[in-house]
C-alpha cells in the first residue's frame, strides 16, 4: 500500500508524458504498466514500425543507386535482421522512458490495475500478488487501445496466419504473400515494408480510397506509387468467403466490379482499434462511455467521475501518440492546479510513414466541400522542386487549402519524401492562425523541399513563381 | 464553449473596478448584451455586460470587492458544461491577474484610430471596387510594427505593451468587420486574440462597422443596408446618456445669456502676438482664464450638489469639454484661477490633444469644480450646455464675431461673444448667476483685470 498524488493506469505516450509533466510540477506520481514503458507506440507501433520502414527505404534507395553512379554489390534482404534492429530501437526507447521516470522520481508499478474507488487502485503484479495504492489528487486512465480483428468476416486473429501489427513486428522473415486488410496508416506502412522485403502484397480497403482520413489527392498519389511497386491495391473492397487454413488463408475480394479469389500465407488485420476499457472497473465507478465506446471526458480530460481522468486512445479518437502526449500534458497541469491552454483537437496532425510519406493538418478538400466553405487550393509538385530532383524523390506534392476570403489555412496536405517532417511548418502556421501570406513572407532556404510549401502558398494566391 | 466574464476596462483608463452589485444570480440564464453587474470605475458606476449566451454558472468576485481589469469575474456556460478548469484557472493565476491590467491600460492608451492592423493606403481607398479575391492576393498585411506603436507610459507594463497580441487571421477578420482589437478579449496563449474571439465579439455585437460610402440619393429612398450603419453604444456614450439624462431630469436648470465685448481682448491678443509667436493666446484661452478668475471670486457658483449637501470649492478646477471621435470628455485644468494665461493656453491645447488621442489619465478628467463648453469654432452664436453633475453650472461659449453694435448712440463694429450659463437652481439662484456673469463681463471686457 502506497500513497501518491496521481496514479496513471498505463505507461504509453499519454500516460508516461502526463506522468513526467505531473512530476515536474511537483506531484508524487506512479504509473501502473504491465508491459514496458512507452506502450504501443514505443513497443508495438510507431517506433519499431518506423525502424522497419527505414529498412524498406534503404532497400528502395539501393534499387535506384546505380542511377546515381553507386552500384552496390549483391543486395540481400533479411527481414529477420531488420526486425531485430527494430526491436533493439524499441527497447532503447523504452529504456529511455525508464530513465526519465527515475530522473523524475516516478514510481513504476509493474502490473495490471483495476479501479477500486475513484482515488484508489488495486494492482495485480506478475507474480499474482495484489497491491492497493491510493491517489490523493487523481487517477488517470491511459490504458490505450488494441487491434480489434474482424471476426465478423471470419478473420479472427490467430497470431499465425491471421495476425495483427504486433505479430508482424516480430516476424522472422517476410511472408511470400500477404493480404493486408485495412489501408489506414498501419496497413499502408506494412504494405510498404513487406513489399520492399519481397512479399507479394495485396492491400484491401473497404473505403473508396486508401488512407481514407487523408485528402483524396494524397490517397491517390500513394495508391499510384504503390501500384508502380506492384502492390495490389483494392479499394471499395468487400471480403467474403474467408477460409483460414494452417499455413494459408483464402478469400474472395470484390472490388471495382470484379471478384477475385486471393490466397496468401498471412493476413494482416490492420483495420480498426478498440479502446482498452475492460477489466479496469469503469462500470463499478460509474464512468460514462461515448456512443463509440470510448471514455467520455470533459475539456479538462475529466471523466464523468470527479477526480478520475482519461487520456490517450481510451479517451477517443484520433488514436495517435501525439494526441495522447498532449492530453497527458494538459491533464497533468489540470491536476496540478495550473490553467493549461486547452487541447485544440482541430489541429492534430496526421502522419503516415510509408513511401511516399503522407502528412496533414486540418481539413481535407472534401471536408471543406461538405462544410460549404469558400476555399482556394494551392498545389506544388515536388517534380518541380530542385532539391527533390537532386535526390531523385520527385513523387508527391504540397497542397494547401486556404479560405478564399482571409487566406487562413483550412487544411494542409503533403505527400512525398520527408512529408512528415515538412508538415510542421504548416502546423505552426495553422495553429497560430497565420494566413498563406505569412507562410510566403517567411524566406525559405534554397534548395529545400520546404520551398514547395511556399510555392503552394503562393499558388493558392495565384502567384506561384516556379509554375 | 464557455464565455469568460472579465472585469472589463469600462472607461478608457480604468485599471480596477469595484463590483457594486450583481444583477444576475448563479444559475440565471443570460443573453449576450444583458447587464450582469454594476461596476464602479474611476469615473462612474458602469454596467458589466454578458459577452455570450448561456447560464451564469459562477460569480467569482464578491459584491463590494475591487478587482484589477482582466480578472475573471464569472463564467457563462451551458448548464452541463464543465467549467472547473476555468474557475480553477481564475484562482491559480495571480501572475495573469497582475499583468493583465497593465496590458489593458497600455493597449487602451493607444489611439483607437491607430488600430494595430496597419492599413495600407490602397486598402482603405477603392475597397468597394476591388474584388475580395484580389484584395487577399495583393494586400499582404504588413507585420505589426512595434516601432510605430506609441510607447505606453504605464510603468511596469509588460514588454509587448505596444501591440495587441493577435493572430494574423484575427487581425484580418477584425479589420474587415471594423472591430477595434482593443475591445476584444483574447482567449489564446497569454491572451492572444484569435479567430474565435473575433467571432465571439462580433456575435456579441461589439462590432462597429466602418461607415459605408453610398451614392448620393437621387430622390426619396427607403433606407436599406449600406445607407446607414448601426453602432452599439460605447462605454463613453452610455456614460454621457446616463449622466446627462440624469442632469436634464432631476436638475432644475435655468439659463442666463450675456453678450460680451471683446474689443480689448482682441487688442490684447494683437499686442501679444506682435511680441512674437510664443506669446500668442486664443480668445478661448482668455475666456478660460477669465472664467476661472470669476469663479475664484464667486465660490457660490464654484460648487457641487451632493444630494444632502452643497460643497463649495475654494480651489478652481476648470473642466473643458472636448469633442473626440468617441464622444465628449471633460479634461480638467487644475487650479486654473492661479495659472498664468500662457500655462492655461499650453495646458488646454495639450489636454484637448490627449483627449482626442484617448490618452487621458483618470485624474485628468475627474474632479472639475465647474465646466466650460465652447462651440464657437462651429459658428454657433449661442447655446445651452448640459450641466456636468454634480457641478452647479456650466458656461456655454458661442462664436466670437464682428457685430454691429451701438456705442454712445453710434453704430460701430465690435467683436462680441455670447455666453450662456446653465445653472443648477438647487445651488444657484438667478441673481447669483447674474452676478457671476457680471464679474465675468468685467474681466473679459477689461482683460487687464486678469493680472490684477
Amino acid at each position: 500500500m502506497a500513497s501518491f498524488d496521481v496514479i496513471f493506469i498505463g505507461g504509453g505516450p499519454a500516460g508516461y508524458v502526463g506522468a513526467i509533466r505531473a512530476a515536474q510540477l511537483g506531484l508524487n506520481v506512479a504509473v501502473v504498466e504491465r508491459e514496458g514503458l512507452g506502450g504501443t507506440c514505443v513497443i508495438w507501433g510507431c517506433i519499431p514500425a518506423k525502424a522497419l520502414l527505414e529498412a524498406a527505404y534503404i532497400a528502395e534507395k539501393l534499387r535506384k543507386a546505380p542511377e546515381f553512379g553507386v552500384t552496390p554489390g549483391e543486395v540481400k534482404l533479411d527481414f529477420g535482421v531488420a526486425m531485430k534492429r527494430s526491436r533493439a530501437v524499441s527497447t532503447q526507447n523504452s529504456k529511455g522512458v525508464e530513465f526519465l521516470f527515475k530522473k523524475n522520481k516516478i514510481t513504476w508499478i509493474k502490473g495490471t490495475a483495476k479501479l477500486t474507488g475513484k482515488n484508489s487502485v488495486s494492482v495485480k503484479t506478475a507474480d499474482g500478488k495484489e497491491e492497493k495504492h491510493d491517489a490523493k489528487k487523481a487517477v488517470v486512465i491511459s490504458t490505450g487501445s488494441r487491434v480489434k480483428g474482424l471476426p465478423q468476416i471470419g478473420l479472427e486473429v490467430n497470431k499465425k496466419t491471421v495476425i495483427t501489427s504486433d505479430e508482424a513486428l516480430i516476424l522472422e522473415k517476410a511472408p511470400k504473400s500477404i493480404v493486408i486488410v485495412g489501408a489506414g496508416a498501419v496497413g499502408c506502412e506494412f504494405a510498404d515494408v513487406f513489399s520492399a522485403f519481397g512479399s507479394q502484397v495485396t492491400l484491401v480497403e473497404v473505403m473508396p480510397n486508401i488512407l481514407p482520413v487523408e485528402d483524396a489527392d494524397c490517397s491517390k498519389e500513394v495508391e499510384r506509387a504503390f501500384k508502380k511497386r506492384k502492390i495490389d491495391v483494392l479499394t471499395g473492397a468487400k471480403i467474403s468467403n474467408v477460409k483460414v487454413g494452417k499455413d494459408a488463408v483464402s478469400m474472395t475480394i470484390e472490388a471495382g466490379g470484379e471478384k477475385k479469389d486471393v490466397k496468401a500465407d498471412v493476413v494482416l488485420v490492420a483495420a480498426g482499434r478498440a479502446p482498452n476499457i475492460e477489466e479496469i472497473g469503469l462500470k463499478e465507478q460509474g464512468v460514462q462511455l461515448t456512443d463509440r465506446g470510448f471514455i467520455k471526458i470533459s475539456e479538462t480530460m475529466e471523466t464523468s467521475v470527479k477526480g478520475l481522468y482519461a487520456i490517450g486512445d481510451v479517451a477517443g479518437p484520433p488514436m495517435l501518440a501525439h494526441k495522447g502526449e498532449r492530453e497527458g500534458v494538459v491533464v497533468a497541469e489540470v491536476i496540478a492546479g495550473k490553467h493549461p491552454h486547452l487541447f485544440d483537437y482541430t489541429n492534430v496532425p496526421g502522419a503516415t510513414y510509408c513511401h511516399p510519406e503522407v502528412a496533414s493538418v486540418g481539413l481535407t478538400e472534401q471536408q471543406c466541400k461538405d462544410r460549404k466553405l469558400d476555399y482556394k487550393v494551392g498545389r506544388f509538385n515536388f517534380s518541380a522542386n530542385g532539391r527533390a530532383r537532386t535526390s531523385g524523390e520527385t513523387e508527391g506534392f504540397v497542397k494547401i487549402i486556404r479560405g478564399a476570403k482571409y487566406g487562413e489555412i483550412l487544411g494542409a496536405h503533403i505527400v512525398g519524401s520527408h512529408a512528415t517532417e515538412l508538415i510542421h511548418e504548416l502546423i505552426v502556421a495553422r495553429t497560430n492562425e497565420y494566413t498563406v501570406e505569412e507562410v510566403d513572407l517567411a524566406i525559405h532556404a534554397h534548395p529545400t523541399l520546404s520551398e514547395a510549401i511556399a510555392e503552394a502558398a503562393l499558388d493558392s494566391l495565384g502567384k506561384m513563381i516556379h509554375a | 464553449m464557455a464565455t469568460k466574464v472579465f472585469m472589463e476596462a469600462l472607461s478608457p483608463t480604468m485599471e480596477e473596478g469595484r463590483l457594486v452589485k450583481w444583477l444576475k444570480n448563479e444559475g440565471d440564464a443570460v443573453k449576450s448584451g444583458e447587464t450582469l453587474a454594476e461596476v464602479e470605475t474611476d469615473k462612474a458606476i458602469m454596467e458589466l455586460v454578458a459577452r455570450g449566451d448561456g447560464i451564469l454558472r459562477k460569480r467569482l468576485i464578491n459584491e463590494g470587492d475591487t478587482a484589477p481589469v482582466g480578472t475573471l469575474a464569472g463564467v457563462i456556460a451551458t448548464a452541463d458544461e464543465n467549467i472547473d478548469a476555468l474557475v480553477a484557472g481564475a484562482a491559480g493565476a495571480p501572475a495573469a491577474g497582475a499583468s493583465a491590467p497593465a496590458q489593458v491600460v497600455a493597449t487602451t492608451q493607444e489611439s483607437a484610430g491607430a488600430s494595430s492592423v496597419p492599413r495600407r493606403p490602397e486598402e482603405s481607398q477603392g475597397e468597394a471596387s476591388t474584388p475580395p479575391q484580389q484584395k487577399v492576393a495583393d494586400v499582404p498585411p504588413a507585420p505589426p510594427s512595434r516601432a510605430a506603436a506609441p510607447a505606453a507610459p504605464a510603468a511596469g507594463a509588460p514588454a509587448a505593451q505596444g501591440d495587441v497580441r493577435s493572430s494574423p487571421l484575427a487581425r484580418r477578420l477584425a479589420s474587415e468587420r471594423g472591430l477595434d482589437l482593443h475591445s476584444v478579449q483574447g482567449s489564446g496563449p497569454n491572451g492572444r486574440i484569435i479567430k474565435r474571439d473575433i467571432e465571439a465579439a462580433a456575435a456579441a455585437g461589439a462590432a462597429a462597422p466602418r461607415a459605408a460610402v453610398s451614392a448620393a440619393p437621387s430622390g426619396p429612398v427607403i433606407p436599406r443596408e449600406g445607407d446607414f450603419h448601426d453602432e452599439p453604444l460605447s462605454q463613453i456614450r452610455k456614460t454621457i446618456a446616463r449622466r446627462l439624462g440624469e442632469s436634464i431630469g432631476p436638475i432644475p436648470t435655468f439659463y442666463l445669456t450675456a453678450e460680451y465685448d471683446l474689443t480689448r481682448v482682441m487688442e490684447m491678443r494683437k499686442a501679444m502676438a506682435e511680441l512674437g509667436d510664443q506669446f500668442k493666446v486664443s480668445v478661448n484661452d482668455v475666456l478660460l482664464k477669465a472664467t476661472a478668475v470669476a469663479l475664484s471670486q464667486h465660490p457660490e457658483v464654484n460648487a457641487h450638489w451632493l444630494g444632502d449637501r452643497i460643497r463649495y470649492h475654494n480651489r478652481v478646477h476648470l473642466g473643458m469639454a472636448v469633442a473626440t471621435d468617441d464622444g465628449l470628455i471633460v479634461p480638467v485644468i487644475w487650479d486654473a484661477d492661479r495659472k498664468r494665461m500662457s500655462d492655461i493656453s499650453r495646458e488646454a491645447k495639450e489636454l484637448a490633444k490627449r483627449a482626442r488621442e484617448r490618452k487621458l489619465r483618470p485624474e485628468e478628467f475627474t474632479g472639475s469644480t465647474f465646466s466650460v463648453s465652447n462651440l464657437g469654432m462651429f459658428g454657433i452664436d449661442q447655446f445651452t450646455a448640459i450641466i456636468n453633475p454634480p457641478e452647479a453650472g456650466i458656461l456655454a461659449i458661442g462664436t466670437s464675431e464682428e457685430k454691429l453694435v451701438v456705442v454712445n448712440g453710434e453704430p460701430v463694429v465690435r467683436n462680441r461673444v455670447r455666453v450662456t450659463m446653465s445653472c443648477d437652481h438647487r445651488i444657484i439662484d438667478g441673481a447669483v448667476g447674474a452676478k457671476f456673469l457680471q464679474t465675468l463681463r468685467r474681466l473679459i471686457e477689461n482683460p487687464l483685470m486678469l493680472v490684477y
